[in-house]
């Protein structure tokens, strides 16, 4: 193919994927590295391009210790009680400890932060949430990111990270193609951080046509973190953390301004509260220690959003829907009235078309909720993602090697959805995570760990070769039919992906079989899943448009397989509501009070699993 | 709702195809205008519709769950700083317009370039602060926290 290989040498710091994190990574880096060579690798453009690419109404991680609001440890019990005990407390901590520096950055450089008119403060929303107008949030972090960077290549789909062959297990840049003039990209790095994103569309989503597009998380969010880095044998954890969403049905509006600011309120069809009356058996399944209605009263303390989630799927199961969320009194007021909307407009411009088409006004009619289908992903009220060290002064010996954010592949960093057990870190958390990966490799580098990376030209020829196969492959066997998509020798990306979505669905634990699976379905889908691998060495893509939604399908796969291998690895319901391991109903405390971490081998393709010990922040007298 | 593009509006200049964040705004070649070629990767995010010149782009809600006869549309100005949406609803009824900042700054001024700031002190390379940090923390004398000054410890086990 006439297609030219680019190479980019000498690059200190890749960023690949330039979202909140790998803004946040690519911004921070030039100050600890004056003299390195900063590169960002995006596949959109960097303009509007992530998770945030649309907006934010809200910043959803601002503990407010200048205010005098919350202290860090704060906000890590939060996590920990939302996601069942399961977090690395060490990363949540320090991540918590400097995202207040961030957020402030960001006041200064444009972003409009809403304040409190009484107080003077920043307008809450919740105890971690801050109102902004957040429209152009993702212009304005690109923008630092830009200013720091020695060059950004926009519409480069990394597909793969480079490996050192002089020493194992050391990363040595990445590669990827221009999903435009489809030129083959080479970045020679001694560092990467992973800044892409985590994966929708990998369980069937409920709206199968063109409303496909209306995935609770970006559609352009393919899991790349995760298959980039489980390629080059990182470790994972968490990955079975899938996270399920109560919002509203369809356009999958956030519920987060509504709840916090517009205080309303969820009912069955009836008109009926429901949630409490679930709580009792609830309580059987996952033990008083984590649903605790009363101290949650007294304390503030939340009730976890999966077991929020139980009682919904519960009740609309036990036939009472469908869940309202009961908009018309608040909307009454009509500054109320216009929140509601602008929360919209700025985040999911969607929700507005929805209730524009289908003549849904709140003020007058209490509009539906449903909950979504499953994402993987480690940003929100989950935490799949990369096995990191935490920091040097806060994390146990387990949590420990040497770099902060740094994966168990040398060299390779990770910064939001990447870092595995970091819930809650949101936009704020994330571009706080890039900064301090930024530091820990710049340090890495100063350290002369970097030294003598090897990267041969075998190896860029035969990811060269890989890239382009679908091509190939399309090239060679098009013609043995008439017309149409229907070949006996490939599928296309699409097919494949529909092919995902279902066994994902189906054995997975989707919303089809209300989130529900055991290791007999989990085995299905793993052979499944195997199958699938072998046909996507024979998917063919018609252009270059296609050959991004190949790399997009192979990254999910990567991804599909490590949620299959952990949910089958952890033998308990620990998040119900987010899915059921039916042999194993109950939340296990002896057995499972532990952090789930798998390891794909590269050449054999095999998986291990282990335990890791899970280490909770106490006061230091107890 | 997915994006369409007006033939007689669009030029074909290729704004949204530079800013589409799934690469879905593509340029069709016997037109020589812009088209989405794959609605069902469309988060209808704006993007496209935002950036658009002509004002050419616009949604419409998506088939699987969306009845015809609506409309938002957006006008985004860089230069004043706000955007402004009007949001139509199908029965006619509620016709709303809604205005908004998107930034309280003159575009990049304020952002710092840092490969101009004074480079870190080793003993802030040694510790565990950030750009601006600790002041911006805080924004008063305070340190950074640490598990010392929180009087806290990591210790392995159930804790709730």
């Amino acid at each position: 193919m006439a297609y030219k290989t680019i190479i980019e040498d000498d690059i200190d710091i890749l960023v690949a994927g330039a979202g909140l994190g790998g803004s946040g990574a690519a911004f921070e880096a030039r100050y600890w590295g004056k003299d390195k060579k900063i590169v960002i690798a995006e596949k959109a453009n960097i303009d509007r391009s992530g998770a945030v690419a649309q907006g934010l109404y809200a910043i959803n991680c601002y503990m407010g210790t200048r205010f005098g609001e919350n202290n860090p440890e704060d906000h890590v019990r939060y996590a920990r009680i939302d996601l069942m005990g399961m977090v690395r407390e060490d990363l949540l901590f320090d991540m918590a400890r400097h995202v207040d520096s961030t957020v402030h950055q960001f006041e200064e450089w444009g972003l409009p932060l809403m304040r409190n008119p009484k107080t003077g403060a920043y307008q809450r929303e919740g105890r971690w949430q801050i109102m902004i107008h957040g429209e152009s949030y993702k212009p304005i972090v690109a923008e630092a990111a830009k200013k720091s960077a020695d060059k950004v290549f926009n519409r480069i789909c990394v597909t793969h990270l480079l490996t050192d062959e002089a020493k194992e297990n050391r990363v040595a840049g990445a590669v990827g193609f221009n999903v435009r003039t489809g030129n083959y990209h080479v970045f020679k790095s001694k560092t990467v951080i992973v800044g892409a994103g985590g994966a929708s569309n990998i369980f069937k989503p409920r709206s199968v046509g063109e409303g496909a597009g209306r995935v609770w998380y970006a559609p352009w969010s393919s899991g790349s973190a995760y298959g980039l880095m489980i390629g080059a044998g990182a470790k994972m954890t968490q990955m079975e953390n899938r996270i399920v969403l109560a919002r509203f049905k369809d356009g999958y509006g956030p519920v987060g301004a509504y709840f916090l600011h517009l205080k309303t309120y969820t009912q069955n069809g009836m008109g009926e509260e429901y949630e409490s009356k679930w709580f009792p058996e609830l309580q059987k399944m996952v033990g008083k220690e984590y649903l605790d209605v009363e101290a949650s009263h007294r304390t503030h303390r939340p009730i976890p959003t999966c077991l929020r989630n139980h009682a919904f799927i519960s009740e609309v199961n036990a036939g009472r829907g469908p869940i309202h969320m009961v908009t018309m009194e608040a909307f009454q007021d009509p500054h109320l009235e216009e929140i509601g909307w602008h929360n919209f407009l700025g985040m999911t411009v969607g929700q507005a078309v929805l209730w524009a088409a289908t003549d849904v006004d709140p003020k007058n009619e209490n509009p539906e909720l449903t909950t979504s289908e499953p994402y993987v992903m480690g940003s929100h009220a989950t935490g799949c993602g990369a096995w990191c060290s935490g920091p040097e002064d806060v994390s146990p010996p387990e949590y420990y090697w040497g770099y902060n954010r740094m994966t168990t592949v040398e060299g390779l960093f990770g910064a939001g959805d990447a870092v595995g057990g970091t819930p809650h870190a949101f936009s704020s958390g994330s571009f706080t995570e890039g900064r301090l990966a930024a530091k820990a490799a710049c340090k890495y580098i100063d350290d002369g760990k970097a030294e003598g990376i090897r990267v041969s030209d075998e190896q860029i020829d035969r990811r060269k070769q890989e890239i382009y196969k679908p091509m190939e492959h399309y090239r060679i066997y098009r013609n043995e039919i008439t017309a149409g998509t229907v070949n006996p020798n490939y599928i296309n990306p699409r097919q494949g992906l529909d092919r995902l979505q279902k066994l994902m669905d189906e054995y997975a634990g989707g919303v089809t079989v209300s989130y529900m699976t055991n290791e007999k379905l989990l085995n299905i889908g793993l052979k499944k899943l195997k199958a699938l691998e072998e046909d996507l060495e024979k998917v063919a893509a018609e252009d270059i448009h296609e050959l991004l939604r190949a790399w997009e399908l192979k990254h999910r796969h990567l991804t599909s397989e490590a949620v299959i291998q952990h949910t089958l690895f952890r033998k308990e319901t620990r998040w119900p509501g987010y899915y059921y391991r039916g042999d194993y109903m109950k939340v296990d405390d002896a057995n499972w009070h532990v952090l789930t971490v798998s390891r794909r081998d590269p050449k054999t393709g095999e998986y291990t699993m282990e335990k890791a010990p899970c280490y909770h922040l106490v006061e230091a007298n107890e | 709702m997915p994006t369409f593009v007006y033939m007689t509006r669009c030029d074909g200049c290729g704004y949204c195809v530079d800013i589409c964040p799934s690469d879905i705004m593509h340029i069709d070649t016997t037109t020589r205008r812009a088209y989405n070629l794959e609605p069902s990767m469309c988060w209808e995010c704006y993007s496209c519709v935002k950036a658009c010149p002509m004002y050419a782009i616009d949604a419409r809600g998506y088939a699987d769950f969306s009845p015809l006869g609506h409309s938002v549309r957006v006008r985004r100005d860089e230069e004043k700083g706000v955007i402004a949406w009007r949001i139509k609803f199908r029965n006619g009824k509620k016709d709303m317009e809604l205005l908004a900042p998107i930034t309280t700054r003159p575009w990049g001024k304020h952002i710092p370039k840092l490969s101009d700031t004074p480079a870190p002190s080793q003993e802030m390379r040694d510790s565990q602060l950030l750009f601006n940090e600790p002041k911006y923390i805080r924004l008063d004398d305070g340190d950074l926290h640490t598990l010392k000054s929180n009087g806290l410890t990591m210790k392995e086990g159930v804790y709730y």
